[in-house]
């Protein structure tokens, strides 16, 4: 690539992250200091913390390569990631905060008073954390491969040591400024190189993005495929090609459709319309479930409400969380367009995910203002996986070091955090064929399907109980997770199976919520006997405490 | 927190002790503010399930809306890139006011001393 400013801005922001993080430790020791000083944390700074924790890897490069190969239809992966905090404003927020809770499993404890529900939470945390963990890996390995020419693994390997060496030497942990810090770089990164990509895209006389004749390329492009697919060439001719073979096109000349990608500019301007495909309009509100309802089941996103002082706080704080990543969600859209237009080979190559790192030096060259915005993406993107999996990592390594290895201890919590990095290290290393965006489509899944009825029901049913919290966790969860597994390790599947297993969240969630309240019915007798007390607490305002 | 109690009048302490033991009468005023609060929620997510869930729906049932052009902008592309944040956005904000003001009116009710 031959852009000498990269490598700098990525050292540096993992220089910034690490350092301020060690400067931190130094202010906050102890966990009882740290929550002190949380109190004097205003909702903006504190939201911009849970802005910049929540903008992963799927935010700043998934979004993007999903518009790029598949159009209008994955607009709903932004709408759906910021109205997840719509979800958790509604319904979450203000009773959780007042509950005290920490985590996940400190809430099941706390609501229904069962050890072995806590347990259960433990496992899911877990499992969600390293779903979410392994695409922030991906993302890193692919970046680095991409603009500095690594091996795909190395990449992932640093930001995993990186972030692990930091959480377990605690600089990471819950320091709001880096957070903050996090959120800013990464709305910058993309926010100063879309006016120069919008400048340029007027000099060049405004290329049409959906040309009648489909795309072409601008420039003379050798394409390296990295992904087999099935091509079809503008004379008719179908071509299988394979990872590893050199496509070599003249200035001009038409992109090839791709399998699997709507290259077809009716395809990808429309959204999928009645009667030619159902199972689109399945898929379409079963992503919308899952990312509207598995937001509030995100481990690394609960954690943070607990440095608001109060329920009031926590709302004002979801309110500006929620504007927040409404800015950021409007900027990766446009990278995917302009992508259509500049950095077509993505779609030959299988890595559109790229998008949002190439973009600038395909569409402004490679002058001093394309290095250096090249550049700021780069940094913005390392900004992503930095803060999204430190926050992971903590929320991880925090549950196996309490309710797995059962001890408090600093060396518990080095010890966790190793084992809580080194497993989606593993996993990362195996699977880069996966879209970054769809593996953390089912994390959300699995979220939505487990811990958002046990918080919905938890804060706003007297009925529930722990059998029956447990048994919706298993069947919703359960499943969800099954899918997964048949997703990552399972053959390729076909027709209506194939969408049921993809995007789960449409079945899954409704059977956890059906199984949780059936069997909270049958097991009456086991609601906790002090939840007047409980639901006195979640949801009276502070200043009427007692 | 000691001075705000002492600043209270003994009727005010007396509902806020009802509460405290769950008397029948602190019990009731929970469950209306529990009640109230969920309403709120519901009602409010029921403007998104229509406003933004029934989006998909209606462009499958009229493919034409996809092809409609706003300043050389599709529709659909206008509606979920940008009008979408927004409108959440919106919401959220409605939201906090009324949350807010369910919690005053419960606090006043509970320390309103005539009662």
């Amino acid at each position: 690539m031959g852009n000498d400013f990269v490598v700098p801005a990525i050292v540096a922001v993992t220089l910034v992250t690490v350092g301020i993080g060690f400067y931190g430790l130094r202010l906050a020791r102890t966990t009882s200091d740290f929550l002190v000083a949380s109190r004097a944390i205003s909702p903006t700074w504190n939201a911009a913390a849970i802005g910049g924790e929540y903008l992963s890897a799927a935010s700043f490069l998934g979004i993007a390569g999903l518009v790029l190969k598949y159009g209008v239809d994955v607009l709903w992966y932004p709408v759906g990631f910021a109205a997840g905090y719509l979800a958790l404003l509604l319904f979450v927020a203000a009773p959780l905060r007042r509950s005290g809770a920490f985590t996940l499993p400190d809430f099941c404890e706390l609501r229904l008073g069962s050890r072995r529900l806590r347990i259960l939470a433990t496992a899911f945390v877990i499992f969600i954390g390293w779903l979410y963990l392994v695409p922030q890996l991906q993302g890193a390995g692919l970046t680095l491969a991409t603009v500095a020419g690594s091996p795909y693994p190395l990449g992932a390997l640093l930001v995993a040591a990186v972030v692990t060496a930091n959480v377990a030497l605690g600089g990471m942990r819950a320091i709001t400024f880096v957070q903050a810090f996090q959120y800013w770089l990464k709305l910058t990164a993309l926010a100063v190189p879309v006016i120069f990509l919008a400048l340029q895209w007027q000099a060049d006389g405004r290329p049409a993005v959906t040309p009648p004749d489909g795309p072409t390329f601008r420039a003379a492009t050798t394409v390296v495929v990295e992904h087999r697919a099935t091509l079809t060439l503008p004379d008719g001719d179908i071509r299988e090609v394979r990872p590893g073979d050199e496509l070599t096109f003249a200035a001009g000349d038409p992109v090839p459709a791709v399998s699997g990608v709507a290259t077809d500019a009716n395809d990808w301007l429309l959204p999928s319309a009645a009667g030619d495909d159902d199972r689109g309009l399945f898929a379409t509100y079963s992503l919308i479930l899952a990312t509207f309802l598995g937001t509030m089941g995100l481990p690394h996103v609960l954690v943070r409400f607990y440095t608001n002082p109060d329920g009031a706080a926590a709302r004002r704080t979801t309110l500006v969380v929620l504007a927040l990543v409404g800015v950021f969600y409007l900027l990766p859209t446009l990278y995917g367009v302009l992508g259509r237009i500049y950095t077509p080979q993505l779609l030959l190559s299988g890595q559109t995910d790229a998008v949002v790192v190439l973009l600038p030096g395909a569409a402004l060259g490679d002058g001093l203002v394309g290095r250096l915005l090249a550049a700021l993406v780069a940094a913005g993107a390392f900004a992503a996986f930095l803060s999204t999996s430190s926050g992971l990592l903590t929320s991880v390594a925090g549950v196996i070091s309490t309710d797995v290895l059962g001890r408090g201890s600093v060396r518990g919590f080095r010890l966790a955090t190793v084992i809580a990095g080194g497993v989606p290290t593993v996993l990362a290393l195996h699977v880069d064929g996966l879209d970054v965006s769809q593996v953390v489509g089912l994390a959300f899944a699995v979220a939505a399907s487990s811990f958002c009825p046990l918080l919905v029901l938890g804060i706003w049913w007297r009925g529930l109980t722990d059998v029956g919290a447990a048994a919706g966790v298993v069947a919703g969860g359960g499943a969800a997770i099954g899918a997964v597994l048949v997703t990552v390790l399972g053959p390729p599947l076909s027709g209506w199976p194939a969408t049921l297993i993809a995007q789960p969240a449409a079945w899954t969630v409704p059977l956890a919520f059906t199984v949780m309240v059936a069997v909270s019915m049958a097991t009456r007798r086991r609601a906790p006997a002090d939840i007047a007390a409980t639901m006195l607490r979640l949801h009276t305002p502070e200043a009427l405490r007692m | 927190m000691l001075a705000e109690i002492t600043r209270q009048d003994t009727r005010a302490e007396r509902t806020r002790a009802e509460l405290a033991q769950q008397t029948q009468v602190g019990e009731a005023l929970v469950r209306g503010l529990v009640r109230a609060q969920l309403a709120l929620a519901v009602r409010m997510s029921l403007v998104v399930a229509i406003g933004l869930g029934g989006l998909p729906w209606l462009f499958a049932i009229a493919p034409s809306l996809g092809r409609t052009t706003i300043v050389g902008v599709n529709l659909p592309w206008l509606l979920l890139g940008v009008v979408s944040f927004p409108f959440l956005i919106g919401v959220g904000w409605a939201y906090v006011r009324l949350a807010e003001r369910n919690e005053q009116d419960f606090t006043d009710l509970v320390q309103r001393p005539e009662r």
